[in-house]
């Protein structure tokens, strides 16, 4: 039996940013009313192209920021708009970042990366505790005990990032924000954190939120998925919906685009024309129009609500079958 | 025709603690139209020979080489004023960051212009007209309009559509492209693998494509070299390298792609890529090869120096029955 670790009711995160010295204040729309849950145990990947807000969800999520308007539930406790969150519930979820040479402080010793989270949010413990659970920690993640008083300069980038994974997991989170934790290392480094990941997540329990923009490694890691477009969701749905049965253009446009490393496949690419449009001047109606190839006079004035079907939902007027 | 044909290219670096081979014993031919990509993870040399061939390195570097011929011309016994009129005119080099690569304090269009003005006997109102017709043909819209933009005016994907356009300006019978992608978003980056292939066969151009990214170089290449710390371990046509990996190395990156795997982890190779002071005395894969044995680690391997599709190593691994 599964419970819901994550439910989020349409959350959005809207920033004011100044245009000019003396020009008038515009709006981005870095995530508008977002809903979607997750089950305890269970991986959610979040793709996008870059500026898409798939960033800001983790931001949100993670409680580094309160979402603009709406709520979400995680593990039981309601986080809303206007009241910020109690420590209890922010040690539940914790982040990996995507650059594992510019995440960890290169003056601290490994020993202080892992035992400050301990230090700030379980005082009742002491030195040697603290201490006892780094060192176990380490192994958990595949470095070896003797690594516990070295500087980060002395480790190479995918044990870098197995040390920022040790540290997010050292006051047992229930959630993972994993944002872009593989795209700065290399192919065979990859695949070892992509185990590491896999391990954990068997061994914990953890739930992942994995934030990525590569693809092959989503269909990899998630169960379920979720393709955001200029802050809005477009689809949503199982690995198995959105990867054989895209119903959405830029989905469909997505998975064309990316290249397989497959020599023999015949290519049917959708060229995509143009590019992202601003946040700061969203198209109006559906936010792909300008980009789509079926869209029709409706798309530029109304904009889609996400249809939901089962697992699978998608936010547009001309769903395509596959 | 062979293009550009380099043997044996060595590079070596003065550190504060000795010399480090960046690139060992390297060889290299293009032919004209052919589209070579060099594949391999951060510190195998990729970037370093190509920049070796364009004498972009700094002093600190040492080149040697047996031959390094392009287009007829010995370029190692070149000064520095015969190279200019090569570099740049019919061997050009793009970068992988398109933002860093343009200067932020001129115009690109004062760019573009400046490299027609150092290779080709034009006058200024025919200058303009070709910097404007280049742009058009990496697929710039208005182009007459953004040739007074600054670079910051113009997106990451945009920045390196002009970056081509510069490198093509001369019409190069070779170009280089140095992880021209990997700082884009998968749509942008289908754009302009898109546009280079188009080049190739439009302009008669060759192209090297440097990348670590094995879906790439199955869409877009020929023909692939495979490169580990500084050494090429083999080289076979895409199809077949795709197909039947002869180095144990190859195989084993080939094996750790996400979308090739079948179960939840994945293949991977332990270990990091060697670097300055750890280096192996015998193969230098041996160390993470799961086929070495007492052969490998004592002696090097060498590939046969006359047969192309010879392999770095002691036990190739057989070609299948086709």
């Amino acid at each position: 039996m599964t419970e819901k670790l994550l439910q989020a009711d349409g959350i959005n995160r809207y920033y004011t940013v100044r245009t000019g010295l003396f020009g008038k204040s515009a709006t981005v729309r870095a995530l508008s009313t977002t809903s979607f849950s997750l089950e305890a145990g269970k991986t959610l990947a979040v793709v996008g192209e870059s500026g898409c807000g798939k960033s800001t969800l983790a931001r949100v999520i993670s409680m580094i920021e309160p979402p603009g308007q709406g709520s979400f539930t995680l593990d039981g406790t309601t986080i809303k708009a206007d009241e910020p969150a109690s420590s209890d519930i922010r040690s539940s979820v914790q982040l990996v970042f995507q650059d594992p040479y510019g995440s960890l402080n290169p003056r601290q010793k490994i020993s202080q990366i892992l035992c400050e989270p301990l230090v700030i949010n379980k005082p009742e413990l002491n030195a040697a505790q603290r201490e006892e659970q780094a060192r176990e920690m380490l192994q958990l993640v595949g470095l070896r005990t003797e690594h516990y008083d070295r500087y980060p300069h002395m480790f190479s980038g995918g044990q870098r990032q197995r040390i920022a994974i040790a540290r997010a997991l050292m006051l047992r989170p229930k959630l993972l924000v994993l944002d872009e934790p593989v795209s700065a290392l290399d192919l065979s480094i990859q695949s070892q954190i992509l185990n590491l990941l896999v391990e954990l997540q068997d061994k914990l329990n953890l739930t992942y939120l994995f934030i990525s923009h590569d693809l092959s490694v989503v269909k990899h890691m998630a169960d379920e998925i979720l393709v955001m477009y200029l802050g809005r969701v477009v689809e949503s749905g199982s690995t198995d919906d959105i990867f054989n049965d895209p119903r959405h253009p830029y989905t469909q446009a997505l998975l064309s685009a990316t290249p397989v490393a497959d020599p023999t496949l015949e290519k049917n690419r959708i060229q995509l024309v143009g590019e992202l449009p601003s946040p700061l001047s969203p198209p109006s109606g559906c936010a792909f129009n300008p980009r789509c190839w079926i869209a029709q006079d409706q798309c530029k004035n109304d904009s889609p609500r996400l249809q939901v079907q089962g697992t699978h939902a998608v936010s547009c007027h001309f769903p395509q079958r596959s | 025709m062979t293009l550009l044909d380099v043997k044996n290219l060595t590079v070596e670096f003065k550190t504060s603690q000795g010399p480090f081979r960046a690139v060992d014993s390297i060889d290299v031919t293009v032919d004209a139209n052919d589209v070579l990509a060099i594949v391999g993870e951060s510190g195998s040399g990729k970037s370093v020979s190509m920049l070796a061939v364009m004498g972009l390195l700094p002093w600190t570097a040492t080149v040697t080489s047996d031959r390094m011929l392009f287009n007829g011309v010995d370029l190692t016994g070149l000064n520095a004023k015969e190279r200019r009129n090569i570099v740049g005119k019919d061997m050009s080099m793009i970068f992988q960051e398109p933002m860093s690569s343009l200067n932020p304090c001129f115009t690109i269009g004062f760019q573009l212009r400046e490299a027609l003005k150092a290779h080709l006997p034009l006058s200024r109102r025919e200058r303009k007209n070709r910097a404007v017709e280049l742009l058009e043909m990496v697929g710039i819209p208005e182009p007459a309009k953004r040739l007074v933009a600054f670079p910051h005016q113009l997106s990451g994907g945009m920045n390196q559509r002009v970056m081509i356009a510069m490198a093509i300006a001369c019409k190069p019978k070779l170009l280089i492209a140095d992880e021209p992608t990997t700082a884009l978003d998968v749509t942008i980056q289908a754009q302009i693998l898109e546009l280079l292939l188009e080049l190739n066969h439009q302009q008669d151009m060759a192209l090297v494509l440097i990348t670590h990214d094995m879906g790439v170089v199955a869409e877009t290449a020929e023909r692939v070299s495979v490169q580990y710390a500084g050494q090429k371990v083999e080289e076979q046509s895409v199809e077949a390298l795709f197909a039947t990996p002869r180095h144990p190395y190859t195989y084993a990156l080939l094996a750790a792609l996400p979308e090739r795997s079948t179960g939840k982890l994945l293949p991977s190779i332990p270990g990091v890529v060697p670097g300055q002071f750890d280096r192996p005395s015998g193969c230098l894969f041996s160390p993470r090869c799961k086929f070495a044995d007492a052969r490998c680690v004592q002696d090097v391997p060498y590939a046969n120096a006359d047969d192309p599709t010879s392999v770095r190593c002691h036990y190739p691994l057989a070609q299948s029955a086709s």
